[in-house]
């Protein structure tokens, strides 16, 4: 493995299925009485979170503990970067103590290759921008593989706002890689350029995407994006575009159903949907501590010079 | 003092000339230029070595010489030291310093900061509107009067159609071009990179090329209601060349202009070799291959008019950032003839006269100033170069106080022996073979 | 050793192990633990063994991966982590006398290993070390309870149990 994870752009897909793997054996150990291995006894884990996130920080955070690393969360207000500490410094400022890696969520895509250029620790990316989202791509993989036992020839569905979206990105790049076929639909405005180069069907019809679907990805549509004139309003994109179970009825009847979360209920997603059967929304948030286990696990190995 | 440049090839195309001629300088004039010259007693003879060839000094008419306000991007000072050293012997300064040169104090200090450092020449841009606010006209008689010779709100587009018929009309009562950045600013809203395949897997914020080109029809269509000049400055999309043509083609009073890195870089360059490098950050942004190649096409077809850098120093530290927030702009003075004798004349797209005229002949027209000529009476500006020179880009070896550009390390073939501004040399380069020029008294 | 030998000594190591847990309810407290990768094959063997000698349900059995317990990890400078395997111990452990078992017992770290990871499943009343082969050169105070064959080695060779469950065949060879 490489010495940071900076998106799944870097992995092949031989790594790709190691950390699968990995996060196999991972998590057995979210299910012993003690939940804890020795693994990362002494080194230390800094998260250092410019945008707030309760849940990708606290999988980080349990799966670091785990390991038993020493973590530290450090949530960077806004008020610190009007201050006018730039993102450089601020870095710069927590490798001086000798983290053995710094696990990174920024608002600015490319945050993270700029800190794997200054930063000797070992960068993880837990989200940069518009960019990646590498590890949640890797939890999705997981718990697709859970329930279909594969990934390549299944059909994947991506619904959303592409444009902004970097679990789209990573998703994209990572179901590609292993030989999935996958659609993406979204409103027209929301579609990125050149989204046809990524190796992808590209549909402004949901029904056309989820037809035959084996998986079904649902992105968050955000409230600014009527600003930008994106969508003219989110009651409309939940009639074109939002997942009910009529529109799931069109996928293949094991369909699995998944969102990277925080969900809105009524606008991508129809409540029903998001609690019915085929939901595997919250096995995902727990795949996402093994998955982050195995990262970090394989990440770690070797000192300077490795 | 008189001297005599004998026996170097001359590529002189406003007066007709590529081949070996001499060219006999007094003072800070061109007496002379023409074969085997007769010697006098008091010339000195300066034997120009084969290989080397004499040009009109280079004028690059887009340049941010960030003094006064930000000085510790550049200063005049060091920004004319780049600048003969990237060959030019005069340069047009952009207004959008802190203040905006939009009154004669402003001009008046820049000329007087110029005249101090007594390198290149130093036309300043006035700015359109006041503060560049894109409100009202700027004090266009007067910046005039204090030694401006265009008017550009750079950074930005003049702001309405109807600023922009206004200026055009008025400016034209002085004979002074209006330079426009050509920009939708809805159409560009947060972009920082072009809109493509490559922003879109480094999810970057895309500006497509129909926001320059929407702007440009704007103010050819203008120009063409007024009969004013407007020249397009730093034209980066193919659909911006489409309309100039057209503008052209129905007689409306339109130039424009191309930077040396457009004609070399793509959108690629965001990924590959340094992903997210801010070195290739810059407004217009580097577009597609096919906009790359159609402005190689519009050199050699002769629809674009100018080459010029577009130099747009900025600190390292506010380059040292993410993406999104750096600053726009890379330098180019000192980049900008390597690149286009190894890009464009080496590699056959355009031929040296042609690259003089870009460099040299237009950029005087449109800016009605001396120079691109060795006609007898003129300026002794004059820019030696040196199209075999294998030159190493490096950083560390610059004048300009900024270090932002892309292209440090590249090997290149082609560049600066000697520029010669008044009959004076003001830069030599290292290991030129014109080691033997004495400077001027 | 060849097939034949493995087996024999495998069946005799089960009866030692009846005989050492003949103490009344001992025996329903046993449970085999294979430390992966070829311990794992061994004990499922043992556990077979034992129920054909004794007859009566088959004694529990679970792997140990102790990848993640090992000593060396993180001090290698070059080289990606070794491979983690899934762990999978279906039964408490607790009050049970565990019988851990692997092919080969040389330096005793990944015993020592196997023991702490044993104690994060609980709290085993007894644990013994079942080994096929002891080839000496401990680096750590550990000693088997039950072992195959005493097979005196210098450190440059290198002792290759294969079994037919992971390489196709039996064989014990020491080789270099």
């Amino acid at each position: 493995m490489k010495k940071d994870l900076l998106g799944i752009a870097e992995l092949s897909s031989e790594e790709i299925y190691l950390i699968l793997d990995t996060a196999e054996a991972m998590r057995e150990i979210g299910q012993r009485p003690i939940k804890k291995v020795p693994t990362l006894r002494g080194k230390t884990v800094v998260n250092l979170f410019f945008e707030p996130s309760t849940r990708t920080r606290t999988s980080f955070e349990i799966a670091e503990k785990r390991l038993s690393a020493d973590t530290l969360s450090i949530a960077v207000a806004a008020s610190s970067v009007l201050k006018g500490e730039t993102l450089v410094d601020t870095a710069m400022n927590i490798e001086a103590m000798s983290p053995d890696m710094i696990v990174v969520r920024h608002a600015a895509s490319g945050a993270c290759h700029l800190l794997s250029r200054i930063c000797r620790s070992r960068i993880i990316n837990a989200g940069d921008g518009m960019h990646e989202h590498p590890t949640q791509a890797l939890l999705d993989a997981f718990t697709i593989r859970e329930h279909k036992k594969r990934i390549d020839g299944l059909k994947v569905a991506i619904v959303g706002d592409l444009l902004h979206s970097r679990v789209l990105r990573s998703n994209v790049l990572l179901l590609t890689k292993l030989g999935a076929e996958v659609w993406v639909s979204g409103p027209r405005t929301l579609v990125p350029a050149g989204m046809e180069r990524f190796g992808v069907r590209v549909s402004t019809s949901v029904e056309e995407a989820v037809a035959d679907a084996d998986v079904i990805m649902m992105l968050r549509i955000q409230q600014e994006r009527m600003q930008g004139a994106f969508i003219p309003s989110l009651r409309e994109y939940f009639t074109v575009f939002g997942m009910t179970a009529e529109r799931v009825a069109r996928a293949k009847p094991d369909v699995i159903i998944m969102h990277p979360g925080p969900m809105n209920r009524g606008v991508e997603i129809a409540s029903e949907v998001a609690d019915g059967p085929y939901s595997v929304i919250l096995e995902q948030v727990a795949n996402g501590v093994a998955v982050r286990m195995a990262v970090l696990y394989l990440l770690a190995g070797g000192q300077e010079g490795g | 003092m008189k001297r005599l440049l004998k026996g170097g090839r001359v590529v002189d195309p406003a007066n007709g000339r590529d081949g070996v001629f001499d060219v006999l300088i007094d003072g800070d004039r061109i007496v002379r230029v023409g074969r085997d010259l007769p010697v006098e007693a008091d010339v000195m003879v300066v034997e120009v070595p084969s290989g080397l060839v004499v040009c009109p000094g280079l004028i690059d008419m887009h340049v941010h010489l960030r003094e006064p306000g930000q000085e510790h991007k550049e200063t005049i000072a060091t920004g004319t030291a780049a600048a003969v050293a990237g060959g030019f012997t005069a340069v047009a300064c952009m207004p959008n310093t802190h203040p905006v040169n939009d009154n004669a104090g402003v001009t008046e200090y820049i000329l007087k900061k110029a005249a101090e450092a007594n390198l290149a020449r130093v036309y300043p841009i006035g700015a359109v509107s006041r503060g560049q606010d894109g409100e009202q006209l700027a004090d266009i008689a007067e910046l005039r009067q204090s030694g401006c010779v265009a008017l550009s709100d750079d950074g930005r587009p003049v702001a309405t159609a109807l600023l922009m018929r206004r200026a055009l009309e008025y400016a034209g009562m002085f004979k002074m071009p209006v330079i426009e950045h050509c920009e939708d600013p809805s159409l560009k809203a947060g972009g920082v990179a072009h809109e493509g395949y490559h922003a879109s897997t480094l999810g970057l914020h895309g500006i497509p090329g129909e926001a320059e080109s929407i702007m440009a029809l704007r103010d050819i269509s203008l120009a063409e209601l007024t009969g004013g000049c407007v020249h397009i400055a730093h034209m980066s999309a193919r659909q911006t060349l489409d309309a100039v043509r057209y503008g052209k083609a129905r007689g409306a009073r339109v130039t424009c202009e191309v930077t040396p890195h457009h004609l070399v870089l793509t959108d690629e360059m965001l990924v590959s070799p340094i992903p997210y490098d801010t070195n290739v950050k810059m407004n217009p942004p580097l577009r597609a291959s096919e906009d790359r190649d159609a402005m190689l096409a519009g050199l050699a077809d002769g629809s674009v008019d100018v080459i010029a850098t577009d130099h747009a120093p900025h600190h390292y530290d506010e380059k040292h950032v993410e993406f999104d927030r750096a600053p726009f702009g890379i330098t180019g003075l000192e980049t900008a003839v390597s690149l286009c004798l190894d890009r464009l004349v080496h590699a056959g797209v355009i031929s040296l006269a042609r690259l003089i005229e870009l460099l040299s002949v237009n950029p005087a027209k449109i800016l009605g100033v001396a120079g691109g000529s060795l006609a007898a009476g003129a300026p002794a500006d004059l820019t030696i170069l040196a199209p075999d020179l294998a030159v190493t880009v490096s950083v560390a070896r610059m004048r300009s106080k900024a270090k932002n550009t892309p292209f440090d390390g590249w090997q290149l073939r082609g560049g600066v022996a000697a520029t010669i501004v008044g009959g004076r040399v003001v830069y030599e380069g290292v290991g030129s073979l014109l080691q033997f020029l004495p400077p001027a008294l | 050793m060849d097939a034949d030998r493995i087996a024999r000594t495998l069946t005799r190591i089960a009866h030692e192990i009846l005989e050492r847990n003949a103490a009344p309810g001992d025996v329903h407290d046993l449970a085999l633990v294979g430390i992966r990768t070829r311990g794992v094959p061994i004990a499922k063997r043992l556990a077979q063994l034992l129920r054909d000698i004794r007859g009566g349900d088959e004694v529990p059995t679970g792997t140990l991966d102790i990848t993640l317990y090992r000593d060396d990890l993180m001090r290698h400078a070059v080289g990606p982590q070794p491979v983690v395997r899934k762990t999978e111990i279906p039964f408490s452990i607790d009050d049970k006398r565990i019988l851990l078992v692997d092919d080969v017992l040389y330096t005793g770290r990944t015993i020592r290993a196997a023991l702490d990871a044993l104690i994060d499943f609980g709290r085993p009343k007894a644990i013994q070390l079942v080994v096929l082969v002891d080839r000496g050169h401990r680096e750590l105070p550990i000693k088997a309870d039950y072992v195959g064959k005493n097979l005196p080695t210098s450190p440059s060779q290198s002792v290759q149990v294969h079994l037919v469950e992971v390489d196709g065949r039996d064989e014990v060879e020491i080789v270099g």
